[in-house]
């Protein structure tokens, strides 16, 4: 059943279509991964899906509400976990999901061990009184996950969750995500660059170029259509964007990568 | 129905209320865990209270009835340092935009109004911590307190509402000019003159009329007076504490319904 659906989902700035016409549709309990260029349009897409940006024309549907009428059902029906590291540095793990807990209605008697398991879950017990600022990349990844869980959203949104990782961290993170589908069934929607990444996690992936869709389906599937001997989804990814370089927009996503980097030293 | 309606309203209510507190603590235990900035903060109306104060106390130039000018400018000191954080709030909203807390907030459940007026009460909180600096500066200097525990909570009631509106006036300026560079050079725009057209550091009396109908219009004006009837002994309000209050919570809920349309499309 799908669990999420878009319509002809279309957003302009402007002169510019940043998303044009995007129909996509992801199976409850899957992984999905969003995938394109800097600039495709994956972020605003996403942007729309998680009730942050109206769009211009289409329709969106989580868990079967409808996006323009029903945003406040879907926001208590996802989670979402932005690009940047963002969990608060000088705020304890338990501390950053506290407010969370609060923010998603999570009654009072149900908190502290709403917040003890998600911290198991994602591994972080001993460290869940220390001050954020001192955790390493791939902690705060995860920390940030478990804020995302906490109500035990159907649908889970991650943005370039492993951006900025280094191989251990970046490891660590998969198999928390893949555990996360396996302990609670949750539906996984993923925007990477690593199309390693997607081909090892994805059931399924959409390639977006130039705020189109340019294919969707699995990754196998998409890379035996190439006919060529061993393919790889990057193979599939240059095939379909034209291996074009970026379009030297966005400003601001570069600018957040580099002070992702910088935060992580 | 009637029943449940009412227990509906009473739920969302008391929901709203949890909500907005749970932002306002966010603050409060970040200020726990690192007070430095509290204590940088005590720097500037020190030196206003010290410098400033003192000298134009011995000249005598300023007509304060029967309050000497040191107690007459105290009350205007604790506002304006109040005003010159609040009104640089707004950059902990574009802060938050970059590194995507905000998305976080906006993608949860929570209303738009609890969110802004969280962020608003934490400014009240930083508020707080001004009014002890000031009282503490002003016992050192000498100046009568008055010490009636009434007059303390009211006093801190103002500082915490002229906080939240200043804070929130700050916010919905973020939301509209996006861009950290911006801000800064409209907040520097703004400081002083919200500062110099006031009833801060000399009365509206001594004042053109077009600066004091800009000061009658400035909502410091009406903290500076209220704080001004409730702290110094022997100091009078002109406008009545009853009506300062009142001015100052009605901005502060226009402001509140207007910052929370603005809030969300700083991330556009």
């Amino acid at each position: 059943m799908a669990i999420l659906t878009t319509e002809h989902l279309t957003r302009r700035f402007g002169e510019l279509t940043a998303v044009d016409d995007l129909s996509i549709s992801v199976e409850e309990g899957e992984i999905f991964g969003l995938l394109g260029p800097n600039g495709a349009g994956k972020s605003t897409a996403i942007k729309m899906i998680i009730t942050l940006l109206p769009p211009s024309a289409g329709r969106v549907t989580v868990g079967g509400f409808d996006l323009v009428h029903n945003a406040s059902q879907i926001r208590r029906l996802i989670g979402y976990v932005p690009q940047i590291l963002s969990a608060d540095g000088t705020l304890t793990a338990r501390e950053n999901l506290m407010v969370f807990a609060k923010l998603y209605d999570i009654p009072r008697s149900e908190r502290s061990k709403r917040i003890d398991e998600s911290l198991a879950l994602m591994e972080l017990t001993d460290a869940s009184d220390k001050l954020v600022k001192n955790f390493s990349g791939g902690m705060i990844r995860r920390l940030e996950i478990a804020q995302s869980m906490l109500h035990r959203p159907k649908v889970l949104f991650l943005d370039e969750p492993t951006i900025g990782l280094d191989p251990v961290g970046r490891k660590t993170v998969w198999d928390h995500i893949q555990k996360l589908r396996s302990s609670f069934g949750t539906t996984i929607f993923l925007t990477t660059h690593y199309m390693e990444e997607a081909d090892k996690l994805c059931s399924r992936v959409a390639i977006m170029h130039l705020g189109k869709l340019a294919v969707i389906g699995a990754p196998a599937d998409l890379k035996r259509s190439l006919n060529v001997e061993e393919a790889t989804l990057e193979d599939v990814f240059t095939h379909y964007t034209g291996g074009l370089l970026d379009r030297g927009d966005n400003y601001r996503e570069a600018r957040s990568t580099r002070r992702t980097a910088k935060r992580l030293g | 129905m009637a029943v449940n309606r009412l227990k509906n309203t009473g739920n969302s209510i008391s929901c709203f209320v949890s909500k907005t507190l749970s932002i306002a603590e966010m603050e409060v235990r970040k200020l726990r865990h690192d007070p430095t900035e509290l204590i940088t903060r005590a720097v500037q109306p020190a030196l206003w209270l010290l410098v400033f104060g003192e000298v134009f106390t011995r000249v005598h130039i300023i007509p304060t009835g029967n309050l000497p000018y040191i107690s007459f400018m105290a009350p205007g000191i604790l506002a304006q340092s109040v005003l010159f954080i609040a009104i640089f709030y707004g950059i902990a909203v574009i802060w938050e935009r970059d590194l995507g807390i905000l998305h976080k907030f906006l993608v949860s459940p929570t209303p738009r109004e609890a969110l802004v007026l969280g962020k608003a009460l934490s400014a009240g909180v930083r508020a707080l911590s001004q009014v002890i600096i000031i009282y503490a500066l002003a016992v050192l200097i000498g100046i009568g307190i008055n010490w009636n525990p009434i007059n303390l909570t009211l006093v801190a009631v103002v500082a915490i509402l002229a906080s939240a509106l200043f804070s929130t006036f700050s916010l919905i300026i973020a939301s509209l000019v996006k861009t950290r560079e911006r801000f800064m050079g409209i907040g520097q725009i703004l400081t002083m003159p919200l500062f110099f057209a006031s009833n801060a550091i000399y009365p509206l009396s001594m004042m053109p009329s077009w600066l004091q109908v800009a000061a009658r219009v400035n909502p410091l004006t009406y903290a500076v007076d209220a704080i001004r009837g409730l702290m110094i002994t022997g100091g009078t309000s002109t406008y009545g504490v009853g009506l300062d209050l009142s001015v100052l919570f009605v901005g502060v809920v226009i402001l509140i319904l207007i910052g929370a349309k603005l809030y969300p499309k700083v991330i556009v």
